[in-house]
């Protein structure tokens, strides 16, 4: 099921893609991220356009829908399955851990009813966690999209939560 | 004709802007607009400066009064007092006490001197991070300049190597050997990589560098492109750090407008162009060959070594891989010359040192302070003491993977030499502090975990070791281990750090095995007594409940 990626025209971000980071070896990460953030995850079909487009300058070495999949399953910040609206990530570092984390990250999980690594069911939230986010200094910290919370406390919880749709 | 009389500066690291420091900056442009007082004042974004507590900061210049934390409605008493009659508002000042030591030297007195030796920091604070006039006016592409025209590619090489400086990134290799074995090395082209890839966790000081001050990574990577004879450099920023992106990507563009980047640098013949590159999640992507193997769109897994990088890099070809914090000596380095360098720090480790505190210290963030200084002195002075006077327990140096050191070892200097013949590693600067109420358990297991989620899976040791590991800690904790399991965990670190591909699964168990050496008696009351002693393992708890991570 790939909803959202019927909406906007894959090929199209692709070829934008592709226009802004070169058709060479080292533009197929940033690639994979722009289309990630397009569609909010990579969506499979995207990886035979890429294909297409990468040109590699030696002879005999070439590049398959394979190698693709290789590179996109493994990076954190990918995911090959739909996620929901909102996407928590919550740092498990031990600075993070260390400064009062473990709490915040129980009450985080009781407030989104969701384990690490579940969407919920009306597509809201999805609950990952990461690692070291380099903001240390005010663990400890979680993502929400691309906003940024730190020093939280487990009282904090519900009123971040409540800023989104 | 507009003169300026005094300046703003908004604090706008990662952590001020989701406090509302846009939101400030955009008050102070309306309320100075306001009081037609724009063509006297002007406002500006300073990267953090280090300091944690106060945020959003806002400094005043040139009374040097340091505002924070600043919410949007205290800007017009600001504007109103300071800047417009001239008196500066107490109420709102950040309270000295607070301030880490990197702010408050900014408030210092005449004549006395600033707390800390910033070499590397220079500017950070200072300049702005997205102005490359800032940059010229703080002695920038001066030590660029230095080396095209006054100097040969070698003797930019011997300038380096004199100085004596060693690898920030970890490992403490000397740059201008490795420098050296790329411009010796045949082949064309070759490349200039910075390591961006900081992941470690509790390291942040290169994103405060590349956030701070990027026009000097573009010019010390512009030196060691002419220095080893490359045209091509490629910076490999970690895709968690999206603003220092921002700042180095216009950085590169600024500089090419200025024609101190790209083609015919400074009028000479030499060029040399910049790729920024962000990557997608991965720590061991801050191995250099994982990094390189990343570059090439790939999954990043490291290369069996040799050839090192020297000689076989990106794409095939000899390239030079230099971390953040190592670039960032470079033009101090050609401008005051390598015998100042080597006066800063300890004999056989010179230079200055960026850490990072953090834990349970009263101030967390980042200094810079020249080599050989104690732990203690560190908690002390820097962090100003444990938080809520507790006692000090152990200090995790160098991030996930680095050493253990218990409370007793806290009065050894902190070089790399002394550090190493005390079993310490200094690693990627980052200090733990953890207080008499952490448990070793739960601090293993943390830290296994991590290891467990980030090894990339290409070697066996570390694949199945890093499982097990966390594993066996985790039976620890719930109460279900046995005695033997302890030597158990002590053969399979052994075996990791011994035929382990690269250095992820080398020292996945550093921590781990200094736990056991340091702490045995606490790990043996989990197993034996079923006691927690801080009151956080699942055998503490009253109803024991499955772990819940994944």
């Amino acid at each position: 099921m790939e909803p959202e990626a019927k909406e906007l025209d894959l090929s199209s971000v692709v070829e934008k893609a592709v226009q802004e980071h070169g058709a060479e070896r080292d533009a197929i990460i940033p690639i994979l991220r722009d289309i990630n953030q397009a569609f909010g995850y990579l969506p499979i079909s995207a990886l035979p356009e890429i294909r297409r487009r990468i040109q590699i300058p030696e002879e005999g070495v070439f590049l398959a829908d394979s190698h693709l999949y290789s590179a996109a399953s493994f990076y954190q910040m990918f995911s090959l399955r739909p996620l929901g609206r909102h996407i928590i990530r919550f740092c498990e570092s031990a600075p993070c851990h260390v400064m009062g984390g473990r709490q915040v990250f129980q009450t985080l999980q009781e407030q989104v009813g969701l384990k690490p690594g579940e969407t919920s069911e009306d597509q809201k939230w999805s609950l990952l966690t990461t690692s070291c986010l380099g903001v240390c200094g005010v663990g400890p910290v979680f993502l929400v999209d691309d906003d940024l919370y730190g020093g939280v406390s487990p009282e904090r919880i519900p009123e971040i939560l409540a800023r989104y749709e | 004709m507009k003169v300026i009389r005094s300046m703003v500066l908004v604090s706008v690291d990662e952590a001020s802007l989701q406090l509302g420091a846009q939101e400030v900056f955009r008050t102070f442009l309306d309320e100075i607009e306001a009081f037609g007082l724009s063509n006297q004042i002007a406002v500006t974004t300073i990267r953090d400066v280090g300091m944690h507590s106060d945020l959003p900061l806002v400094i005043v210049y040139p009374d040097a009064a340091v505002y924070g934390p600043v919410k949007v409605e205290d800007v017009h008493a600001i504007v109103e007092e300071h800047l417009y009659k001239g008196n500066i508002v107490p109420s709102l000042l950040a309270m000295m006490s607070e301030l880490g030591p990197d702010v408050s030297w900014m408030r210092r007195r005449r004549g006395a001197m600033p707390v800390q030796k910033r070499v590397v920091l220079e500017r950070a604070g200072i300049v702005d991070p997205e102005s490359i006039e800032d940059y010229i006016v703080y002695d920038g592409f001066q030590a660029l300049g230095k080396a095209l025209t006054q100097m040969t590619p070698s003797q930019v090489i011997a300038e380096v190597d004199k100085s004596g400086l060693q690898g920030r990134g970890g490992a403490g290799f000397p740059t201008g050997r490795k420098w050296s074995f790329v411009a010796s090395t045949p082949g064309f082209p070759k490349y200039v990589i910075c390591n961006a890839d900081e992941s470690e966790p509790g390291t942040f000081k290169d994103r405060l560098i590349l956030e701070g001050d990027p026009f000097s990574i573009i010019e010390a990577m512009t030196i060691a492109g002419y220095a080893i004879n490359a045209q091509e450099g490629y910076i490999y920023i970690r895709g968690e750090y999206p603003l220092a992106y921002r700042r180095i990507e216009n950085a590169i563009l600024q500089a090419e407008q200025h024609g101190l980047l790209g083609d015919h640098i400074f009028g000479t013949d030499f060029s040399f162009h910049i790729h920024p590159h962000a990557g997608a999640g991965a720590y061991i992507c801050g191995e250099e060959t994982a990094l390189i193997e990343s570059l090439e769109g790939k999954r990043g897994m490291p290369r069996a070594r040799p050839p090192y990088p020297t000689t076989f890099g990106l794409f095939g070809q000899p390239t030079v891989v230099n971390n953040v914090e190592t670039l960032a000596n470079i033009g101090p380095i050609l401008r005051n010359g390598p015998v100042w360098y080597r006066e800063l720090g300890s004999p056989k480790s010179t230079g200055t040192k960026v850490y990072t505190i953090l834990g349970n210290v009263n101030f967390t963030g980042l200094i810079e302070v020249p080599m050989g200084i104690t732990l203690r002195e560190v908690i002390d002075i820097y962090g100003k003491g444990m938080k809520n006077d507790k006692k000090l327990k152990l200090v995790q140096t160098g991030g996930s993977s680095g050493t253990i050191a218990p409370a007793s070892l806290q009065d050894t200097p902190m070089d790399f030499d002394s550090f190493r013949n005390a079993g310490v590693s200094l690693g990627s600067g980052a200090l733990l502090v953890c207080d008499e109420d952490t448990c070793v358990v739960d601090l293993a297991k943390v830290i296994l975990r991590f290891f467990r989620n980030e090894c990339c899976g290409k070697c066996t040791p570390c694949r199945i070791g890093t499982l097990r590991l966390y594993e066996i800690v985790s039976q620890i904790s719930e109460g279900h281990a046995s005695l033997a399991d302890l030597e158990l965990m002590s053969k399979i670190s052994e075996a990791m750090s011994e035929v382990s591909n690269c250095g992820l699964g080398q020292t996945a168990s550093t921590a781990l095995l200094d736990i056991l050496k340091y702490f045995r008696a606490e790990i043996e009351a989990h197993i034996v007594d079923h006691i927690c002693q801080a009151g956080v393992c699942p055998i503490s708890m009253p109803s024991p409940e499955p772990d819940l991570v994944p």
